[in-house]
């Protein structure tokens, strides 16, 4: 036998030493991609989750239209953070329709109150049905919904003013 | 001095009473099978063993039967509502799992990325007899 197979079993540890090390140092990946890009959006049949907006319906998702779909709570912070990334949207000609999880409609209403309602449509989702439906795995989330009710994008996490213009973008492709 | 002190610790407690928790959380009830079991022993056994394999999503290194995230219990409640009504455990998973990915998972599989796991400790147990073997072989 050669002498330098000895050293085989080092560099193979060696090897696996660096590698463990390499994705130790790497930041994790938090977010879970939905998987149902492509796929049609469940039948669901939402309440209004507050006074002044109806309810969410499926078939008001596939009127030939393309839409927003934005998975939101009066709960959660970060989506104080995209509201005006919401409406800059609205204003630019985006219909946003949401699906409020967990929600109150006195803390929706003053949730609205507080930071804009950009929405032309929220479904009250309280057992987070229509959100395990649809693959998303918090809030705040925003999907693009094309004018036949297939899912066609997932932004997970808050509107970023960044992301306004791709938005608008895929909005556009889903026509 | 004293006085001040104490008005000061009393201002706190009083403070400390009426803070409101800055982590989000909702203020709905839990669903009523989140926290509930299934009137069915067998079929609450079969929730339980789902449950316990199945990724929250909330927090990521807890099984939902661990986790007293919401949207947890909201997944244990449609887990529980589905057994009850006569859905098979596995086809539940593969629900989720079209959603979610493999990643909600925890039950092992073998798939076009994961074979290797599988396939190594065999090789390597393989190897090893031949070593084995062979070292055996030259000593007699």
């Amino acid at each position: 036998m050669k002498r330098w197979t000895l050293w085989v079993p080092l560099a193979l540890f060696l090897l696996f030493f660096v590698v463990a090390a390499y994705q130790l140092t790497q930041p994790k990946d938090e977010f879970i991609a939905s998987t149902m890009i492509g796929q049609p959006l469940p039948e669901f049949d939402l309440r209004p989750a507050s006074a002044d907006r109806p309810g969410l319906t499926t078939n008001d998702l596939r009127d030939g239209k393309p839409r927003l779909l934005n998975v939101f709570a009066s709960w959660c912070i970060p989506c104080i953070a995209e509201a005006p990334q919401l409406e800059a949207l609205r204003r630019q000609g985006a219909d946003i329709t949401a699906v409020a999880i967990r929600d109150r409609p006195e803390d929706v209403a003053r949730f609205l109150a507080n930071y804009g309602n950009p929405y032309s449509k929220i479904g009250a989702d309280d057992l987070s049905e229509v959100q395990l439906a649809i693959g998303s795995s918090g809030v705040p989330e925003t999907f693009v919904i094309d004018g036949q009710g297939i899912i066609r994008h997932q932004h997970i996490g808050d509107i970023r003013a960044s992301d306004v213009p791709m938005l608008m973008q895929k909005l556009a492709e889903a026509q | 001095m004293i006085v001040v002190r104490n008005l000061m610790t009393l201002v706190a407690a009083l403070l400390a009473a009426i803070a409101t928790p800055v982590a989000a959380q909702d203020s709905l009830p839990p669903a009523p099978y989140a926290y509930n079991q299934l009137p069915d022993a067998a079929q609450e056994a079969l929730a339980q063993d789902l449950m316990e394999t199945l990724r929250c999503l909330k927090c990521q290194s807890q099984s939902i039967a661990d986790s007293d995230a919401p949207m947890a219990g909201d997944m244990r409640h449609q887990v529980r509502t589905r057994i009850a009504a006569g859905e098979d455990p596995e086809a539940i998973r593969a629900w989720l799992v079209a959603r979610y990915g493999d990643y909600v998972s925890y039950a092992p599989t073998v798939s076009e990325t994961t074979w290797p796991l599988f396939a190594v400790p065999l090789l390597l147990i393989l190897l090893g007899g031949i070593i084995l073997w062979r070292r055996l072989r030259a000593r007699a």
